[in-house]
């Protein structure tokens, strides 16, 4: 959480939510008890599951978990802004139909060129899809979860229609370095997790943007009237929301060697939005708290990994999870 | 509402009276035209054997649809209705060779406990519908898998679980009066029970309905039954017609199902609605497939199983827009 820095805080008062003098303990209550969970599960793994403590593990824990953060941080930003994006998933389905497409067949027959635009392209039009969710919010005034369910729909129809419906299967160590490059032993989209982590939560923190999309979700009309941008900034979330989806896309397609629009990106909405709430993120709006965020895909992740390894099979371990996702949402209900 | 009727204000009320007109019954409109475009178009389209087709590939939808309508109207909202269909469908299976009552029962008694402990949740310890019913999706889905053991479960053939999803009364199928019969009780129960005035009541004040005596919590508490049952009837069919409980099965369903709802004019913001309009909701969905089918019967497009998803969308996109430009023109001062 942001300390009040007056450089800094250039929104009217009127429109920053209130935020009372509290002790630092207090203010940042829910990381600290996300936190204490995640230790806790981290030291009975290390305690009871043989070889957890081990680079391997590390890493296929943070592997899995690298495009959910990275989802969810953008799903973050709209859920603060007071909005939330249920296309996230159709979207990476997008972008992971796009990619191979761009590269299996370079313009002008340069694979170095095929390879520019595979990064970029797809990443961009995932953002314009998201611009256009922004557009339905904004212009037309459609409640969030109607306008980004259009996409959630027709989105994953697109990317069916885009490859007839085909698993793209390819090769290319360059464009697969973004899901299995492995620079100093660090997979490198654990390293993209922690650079997206780390750029938001510095947005959120201290910018203007950042306290801008906490003015709009916590009151709309109040930071309309303090000046705030309000369908500019909720445009631009819907657009984040795109663009880090379409990153995400790029991830597992390069991950799994192969993209597939039935199943690139199922179900990722959920699990963003289970993560952004066990993390502490009110799902009414007006706070946020990226690295809570991180912190509560981590802990979803381990339970997940720690009920595995204890042979508890995955049909369980998704009721577990629903347990905890209720149990995380109704502690934080009885603080307020 | 006006406490002095000025010519101005007398103007507004009629635009947003039009408005709310042309909102409730366009819907209705486009039903009719795409009907009338069918009949045209294509021999068949209207004859009992496609009607019925329709109706009854459509009558899980209808039924999860016709529960969500309860829910939306309250101002909630629930996502757990595809897994919890999936779950009753294996429960079913499972029950089959019992024969068709007993697997019906014992499937829609499963389902309809797990929207019982929704709405436990929803209205006693008060955590959002979203996040609920978004557990309840999870853990509905594990608790189909385990029951299924991780696959599809063939249902027994011999002792008449298959005729409610397959058999049919002088050629109209159960599905398509079951169907019929739910939305009739729903839209009698919303409209003329004291229960449905509550639903009502909640939706559109909950503190006013509070004050009034109203009893909040078990009106809430029985939507999100009443969703979680509907959503059992749609899973027993499910199994019923397919010949197999599925436990995968069901993604995505809340979804189309919201998507009913909203296209036939009941707004997410609860307190309005009505039963009638998430019938045409469904049939216009439904229609806009049977058209294609059509068409591609006919050779002049090919278009594959996936565009049926994106025109949906397209689809949803048409109707809220214009909905939307509808309410703000006619309403915006109201």
């Amino acid at each position: 959480m942001p300390d009040s820095n007056p450089n800094t805080v250039t929104v009217p008062q009127a429109a920053v939510p209130s935020r009372p003098r509290v002790s630092w303990l207090r203010g940042n209550a829910q990381i600290l008890a996300a936190l204490g969970a995640l230790v806790l599960l981290f030291l009975f793994n290390a305690l009871f599951t043989p070889h957890f403590l081990s680079v391997q593990t590390l890493n296929v824990n943070l592997t899995q978990v690298a495009t959910i953060v990275i989802v969810a941080v953008g799903m973050t930003l709209v859920i603060a802004s007071g909005g939330i994006d249920l296309s996230v998933g159709a979207l990476m389905a997008i972008s992971g139909a796009l990619a191979p497409m761009l590269f299996l067949h370079p313009p002008f027959g340069s694979p170095a060129l095929g390879i520019l635009l595979a990064f970029t392209v797809p990443v961009l039009v995932a953002g314009v899809f998201g611009l256009f969710n922004g557009t339905l919010v904004t212009r037309f005034g459609i409640q969030p979860f109607i306008a980004t369910l259009i996409l959630f729909i027709a989105g994953r129809g697109i990317a069916q229609v885009m490859t007839n419906g085909q698993l793209q299967t390819f090769s290319n160590t360059t464009f697969q370095y973004i899901g299995l490059g492995r620079p100093f032993g660090i997979p490198f989209q654990v390293i993209l997790m922690l650079v997206i982590v780390a750029l938001f939560a510095w947005i959120m923190a201290r910018t203007v943007f950042g306290r801008y999309v906490l003015a709009v979700g916590g009151n709309e009309r109040a930071a309309g009237l303090a000046g705030v941008p309000v369908r500019r900034v909720k445009l631009l979330v819907y657009g984040i929301s795109g663009l880090l989806a379409g990153i995400a896309g790029l991830i597992v397609i390069a991950i799994n060697s192969s993209s597939d629009a039935n199943q690139v990106g199922l179900n990722m909405e959920l699990d963003a939005i289970a993560a952004v709430a066990v993390g502490g993120t009110a799902l009414t709006g007006g706070r946020a708290t990226i690295i809570g965020t991180l912190l509560g895909a981590l802990i979803i992740q381990l339970i997940r990994f720690t009920l595995l390894a204890k042979g508890v099979p995955d049909a369980a371990a998704l009721v577990v999870k629903a347990a905890i996702i209720l149990l995380a949402v109704y502690v934080q209900r009885q603080q307020h | 509402m006006s406490l002095l009727n000025s010519p101005a204000d007398l103007a507004q009320d009629r635009r947003a009276r039009v408005a709310s007109v042309l909102q409730r019954y366009g819907v209705l409109v486009a039903l009719a035209l795409l009907l009338l475009f069918g009949a045209l178009r294509y021999p068949g389209f209207l004859s009992a054997y496609n009607v019925f087709t329709v109706l009854g590939y459509n009558s899980m939808f209808g039924l999860i649809a016709l529960g969500m309508t309860f829910v939306i109207i309250t101002g909630g909202i629930d996502l757990s209705v595809g897994s919890v269909a999936a779950f009753a469908s294996v429960v079913g299976a499972l029950l089959s060779p019992h024969g068709l009552w007993p697997a019906l029962l014992g499937a829609v008694a499963a389902a309809t406990l797990l929207g019982l402990i929704n709405g436990l949740l929803i209205a006693y310890a008060r955590i959002l519908p979203f996040i609920t019913t978004l557990a309840m999706l999870l853990a509905a889905r594990g608790l189909a898998l385990l029951f299924a053991g991780n696959q599809s479960v063939s249902v027994d053939y011999d002792h008449g679980f298959t005729a409610l999803g397959q058999g049919n009364l002088g050629g109209v199928p159960y599905t398509a009066i079951l169907l019929g019969v739910a939305y009739i009780v729903g839209a009698l129960v919303l409209r003329s029970t004291p229960f449905g005035r509550h639903v009502l009541a909640v939706g559109g004040n909950e503190e006013a309905a509070r004050l009034m005596g109203l009893n909040v919590e078990r009106v809430k508490v029985l939507v999100y039954t009443l969703s979680g049952a509907m959503a059992g009837l749609a899973g027993v069919i499910l199994a019923s017609q397919f010949g197999a409980g599925q436990p995968t099965e069901g993604l995505g369903w809340e979804l189309t199902a919201i998507a009913a709802v909203v296209v036939g004019g009941t707004l997410l913001t609860g307190g309005l609605g009505s039963v009638g309009s998430t019938l045409v909701g469904v049939l216009l969905l439904g229609i806009i497939f049977n058209i294609l089918n059509f068409e591609n019967g006919r050779g002049t497009i090919s278009l594959s199983a996936y565009w049926q998803s994106v025109i949906r969308g397209a689809f949803l996109l048409l109707v809220v827009v214009l909905q939307n430009q509808l309410t703000q023109r006619g309403g915006r001062r109201t």
